[in-house]
Parts: structure tokens; C-alpha cells; sequence
């Protein structure tokens, strides 16, 4: 309950601020280029991939490649938009007013990252809406657009928590927000070390936050990319909470 | 144990790495208290008092917050607690009413009591008028004043207010006073100050804290009896005899002031004025002058807190007895 209160707070504090407005707009609109971009590439080769037996359909053609765009340029988005969620509040002392209010550390750091969360599923929203907007004109392949709005939704989950524990280190938000960056774009790159070696290479592409994310794009659904991202939620999350927690205990 | 003490701190320790802040602090708050906490800069107050709203963890020692331990029972000791930072914790981009809404929510004010409780923690502070101005706009009193409403909306038993009145204008602090003894009638209130005419003129009991030790604590009337004098000024035409005066009874030692003036100590109970007056005039060394001398609470604070910086603090109940 006060999970959602502190939530729901975060959420439209969010909304007060230019910056959300601003975010959301930018993205839109160059969500809707590549989109664009897209459609008008599938209808130059149409005619060529009618003809082709085994030929990707709008979803792959479409969908897939928008959702691998926005997942780069929401690389770029989350630590902005996360940087100031405890950091913020620890430099204008107002973290004193959650701290010394009946709710447990747990709940206002929960409340944090669903009020983020919900931002960034807003932000999901609008971009599904585009592939979704081609079913009055052809056929979609559901299946395939929801694993892919899943593979987003997760990876922006994943990018929220790692966001949100940068911001419990520092007081500084741009400090907050150049770390996170620096730690996504590194667990995103991850898997470019040991790519030629044998008994490595497994284990960096286990570790890269994109790995996973690709094949959901492509449609396959594994419990192994699902739970790699619900993993890493919530080890990102529990490292927020004691984060919190040590600044009571010991300085 | 009494059943109205709000507040019980018992053996309280802080450390910040090897540094220790606050050492074994002991104090009881009671229902209608208003305590004033006193201190040099750097001497442990916010500490303590970021230690008792749950702020900050305890090295070692026990709170009880309306006898339930704030350690143990963080949530339920916290709705017994409105807790007012020295800086307020306000959010800029809200109006009043958005943030006084939230923070009732925060601390668990029923949806169907929020608007009364609100409104009346704006009565209450003065605020009536500001509810949809944005915080950002508001003046440094006026946000003082946001930031108390915040403490008390939720009508806690205990009202930590960490220097409520610093920069404020003189007709707001006198404002805020009255406030503050009109919260002290239904609440437990704790203060912290280094204005010292502000205790004299709200609190009910003084603690003074020096290095993290309690070094003194008792009521204002234990405060005024500390401040009654214990010396007389004399002043007398012809230098008086010494050996006269120091037969007295209840006279302990004279000194000479200057030329013309004594001053002449005498143990607490038992003052010689009358007879001291009568003895002057009987032998005929013309009195001009004879002043109790009162101890300002500034003295007293200035005795304990400069007191020999080798010397270990000495115990609080000698001091009080």
C-alpha cells in the first residue's frame, strides 16, 4: 500500500518536472522515424518477399527492429531519467521525510522503482501503439509483437533497478546518471570479450543484459532470459535496500 | 514506570567510525513536556535527535517511543513520531496541500480524516491561505512553517523540532513559540536550540548536551533555583572588615571585586542578606549597594560547556543536587 502511495508520488513528481514531458516526446518521435524508416523499407521489398517462401513477415520486418532501436536509445534514457530517484532526495535531506515516516526501507525503495517503472511501461506504451497501428492493414503476428514488448519491458525493468541502486551511492544526480550509463553500456558490451574463445565465451554472453534480449526479439521465449532479467532486477533492488540501510547504520 | 513517559532513552552511544558523537545518554520524556535541548555547535543534537525519529541507527542503547522500541518495532514507533529536520524536507515542485496530502498518506492518516487533518495542521501553523501556492515560492518562514505542519499532521505523540525558529523573522518566531506551547499541552516535545531565551520561554525541562554527554538536565524551575544567586554584590563606603562578614552565618568566602565592591558567597539555602544589611549598618560603613547577582542560563551554559576540557564531565546528578 504505501509501496504505491511513495509510487504513485514518484510518478507524477515525475510529471511536474519538464524533463518527463521532454523525454517522452523526443523518444516518440524518433521512435516514429525509425518506424517509418521501417515501413517504408518493407513496402520497397514487398513485392520481392511475396515470392519468397520462408519470407520474414511485418512483425520480424518491422516490429523487431524498431523495439532493437529503442532498446539502444533507452540505454541512453533510463539513467537520465533515473539519476535523481534517492540521489536527489539525499541531497535536498527530503529522504528524511520517508525515513522518519512509518515505512520500511524496503517499501520506499520498491516505491522508487515501480514509480520509474511505470514511467518507463508509459514510454512502452506509445512505442507499441506503432506496430499495433499496422493491424488495420495487414496481418500481425502477435505472438511475436508481445514477446517483444516482454523482452523491452523486462530490459527497461533491468535498466531501472541497475539505475536505481547507482542513485542510493551519491548524492550528485549526474554523477548517478553517468555511472548507470557506464554500468549498462559495459553489460551490454560484455559479450564482445572472449568471443573467440570457447570456454569463455558462454559465460559472457550469460552475463550480457542484450544477449537476452535478442531472443525474445526473435521470438523465442526462454525461462532462462526471463529469469536472467528478474534476477537481475531484483539483486539490483536488494543491493538498493542495504544501501539504504548502511547509510542509517554506520557512516 | 510511569505511564506517560513518551520517550525513553536509555545508555544511548553513537559513533561515526572511532569518533563517538553521542555517549551514554539517558533521558526521559513526559505527556506535556516541552524539552529543550541545548548545545554548542557540533555537540550532538541533531544526532540524537535524527537517532530518536529513526534516522539513524544507534551504535548501542535503547529507545522506547511510547514504550515500543523504535529497533524492533520501527513501523509502529515511527507513527508515535513527527519529526521536523533542521533543514525542512520539502519537495519544491509541490504545492502545500499536495505535500501536507502526502505526507499524511506517508504516515498513515485514514483517507476519510485527511482533508480535517490537514486543514487543522494548516490552521495550526498558519498556513491557511498558502495551500495551492507552490513550495518553491514560499519564503524561509513560511516553509519553517510547511515543514512543522508536516510534523504534526498526523497529531503524533512526540514532536521532534530541530531548530524550528532559525531564520526566521521576529514576529514569526514568536509565532512559532506559541505554537510550540500550544503542541506541548497535547504532545511530547522535544527541541533543539542555541537560542537560549527561546528555552527560558517554551520548555519546561532543559537538558544541556557537551561532547555527547548530558551535562545537565532538569526542570525550569530547577533551572531558575541553578540561577538564583549564590552571591551578593556589597558596596560600602568604608572597606567593611572581612573577619565581620565571613563570621556571618551561611557566608562560605568574600572576594574584592574593585575598590569599593565585594562579593560575598554564601551556600544556596541559607542567604545572609538581612543580616549582613544590619550588620553594615550597626557599624555605621555606610551601604550604598547590596545586588543578588543572578546567573543568566547564558552563564550557567557557558559554566558547562567550557568547563575544563581535561577534566572528565562530571555526573549529572551531582550536578542537579
Amino acid at each position: 500500500m504505501m509501496i504505491f502511495t511513495i509510487a504513485w508520488r514518484e510518478l507524477r513528481n515525475l510529471f511536474l518536472s519538464p524533463l518527463a514531458w521532454c523525454v517522452l516526446a523526443v523518444i516518440q518521435f524518433i521512435i516514429a522515424w525509425v518506424f517509418l524508416i521501417q515501413v517504408d523499407n518493407f513496402l520497397k521489398f514487398a513485392p520481392t518477399l511475396a515470392g519468397m517462401s520462408n519470407a520474414p513477415g511485418v512483425t520480424d520486418a518491422i516490429a523487431s527492429p524498431m523495439f532493437s532501436t529503442a532498446s539502444i536509445i533507452m540505454l541512453l534514457v533510463v539513467p537520465i531519467m533515473s539519476m535523481r530517484l534517492i540521489a536527489e532526495e539525499r541531497r535536498s535531506g527530503t529522504l528524511s521525510l520517508l525515513q522518519s515516516a512509518p515505512v520500511s526501507m524496503t517499501e520506499i525503495v520498491l516505491g522508487k522503482y515501480f514509480g520509474l517503472l511505470f514511467f518507463l511501461f508509459i514510454m512502452l506504451g506509445f512505442m507499441t501503439l506503432m506496430p499495433l497501428s499496422l493491424a488495420i492493414g495487414t496481418h500481425l503476428d502477435y505472438g511475436k509483437l508481445f514477446s517483444g514488448v516482454l523482452g523491452l519491458g523486462l530490459l527497461l525493468g533491468a535498466f531501472a533497478s541497475a539505475g536505481l541502486f547507482i542513485s542510493t551511492l551519491t548524492k550528485q544526480p549526474v554523477v548517478a546518471a553517468v555511472s548507470s550509463f557506464g554500468l549498462l553500456l559495459m553489460l551490454w558490451i560484455i559479450s564482445w570479450a572472449g568471443s573467440g574463445d570457447e570456454r569463455y565465451s558462454p559465460v559472457f554472453h550469460y552475463l550480457s543484459i542484450l544477449d537476452h534480449y535478442r531472443s525474445l526479439l526473435r521470438g523465442s521465449f526462454n525461462t532462462t532470459d526471463v529469469l536472467y532479467y528478474l534476477l537481475f532486477i531484483i539483486t539490483f533492488l536488494v543491493f538498493s535496500i542495504r544501501r539504504l540501510d548502511a547509510y542509517r547504520l554506520q557512516h | 514506570m510511569n505511564d506517560n513517559v513518551l520517550v525513553k532513552v536509555e545508555n544511548l552511544y553513537r559513533y561515526y567510525d572511532t569518533h563517538c558523537v553521542v555517549q551514554d545518554l539517558n533521558f526521559e520524556l513526559r505527556k506535556g513536556e516541552i524539552l529543550g535541548f541545548l548545545g554548542p555547535n557540533g555537540a550532538g543534537k541533531t544526532t540524537t535527535m535524527q537517532i530518536l525519529s529513526g534516522n539513524l541507527a544507534p551504535s548501542a542503547g535503547q529507545i522506547l517511543i511510547n514504550g515500543i522500541d523504535i529497533l524492533d518495532q520501527p513501523k509502529r514507533a515511527k507513527t508515535c513520531i513527527g519529526y521536523l529536520p533542521e533543514q525542512p524536507p520539502l519537495y519544491a515542485d509541490l504545492t502545500v496541500d499536495e505535500y501536507l496530502e502526502y505526507c499524511a498518506d506517508l504516515n498513515r492518516v485514514p483517507r476519510n480524516k485527511l482533508l480535517t487533518a490537514r486543514k487543522l495542521s494548516k490552521q495550526r501553523c498558519g498556513l491557511k491561505d498558502m495551500g495551492n501556492k507552490l513550495i518553491s515560492n514560499l519564503s524561509k518562514g513560511y516553509r519553517q512553517r510547511v515543514g512543522i505542519a508536516q510534523a504534526i499532521i498526523h497529531s503524533p505523540a512526540v514532536v521532534i523540532l530541530d531548530e524550528p525558529t532559525v531564520g526566521l523573522d521576529p514576529i514569526q518566531i514568536r509565532e512559532i513559540r506559541s505554537l510550540i506551547v500550544e503542541l506541548g499541552k497535547e504532545h511530547g516535545v522535544i527541541l533543539s536550540t542555541h537560542i537560549l531565551p527561546e528555552v527560558q520561554s517554551v520548555c519546561s525541562r532543559v537538558q544541556i548536551i557537551h561532547k555527547g554527554r548530558l551535562v545537565f538536565n532538569d526542570s525550569l524551575t530547577g533551572l531558575a533555583q541553578r540561577m538564583q544567586s549564590t552571591s551578593l554584590l556589597l558596596a560600602c563606603r568604608h572597606m567593611p572588615e572581612s573577619a565581620v562578614i565571613k563570621a556571618l552565618p551561611g557566608v562560605t568566602s568574600m572576594e574584592l571585586v574593585d575598590d569599593r565592591h565585594l562579593r560575598v558567597h554564601f551556600s544556596p539555602d541559607n542567604n545572609p542578606a538581612e543580616s549582613l544589611a544590619a550588620e553594615v549598618i550597626k557599624r555605621g560603613w555606610g551601604l550604598l549597594e547590596l545586588t543578588p547577582e543572578h546567573k543568566s542560563l547564558e552563564q550557567i551554559f557557558v559554566d558547562l560547556t567550557t568547563a575544563d576540557e581535561t577534566s572528565a564531565p562530571v555526573p549529572i546528578q551531582e550536578r542537579v543536587a
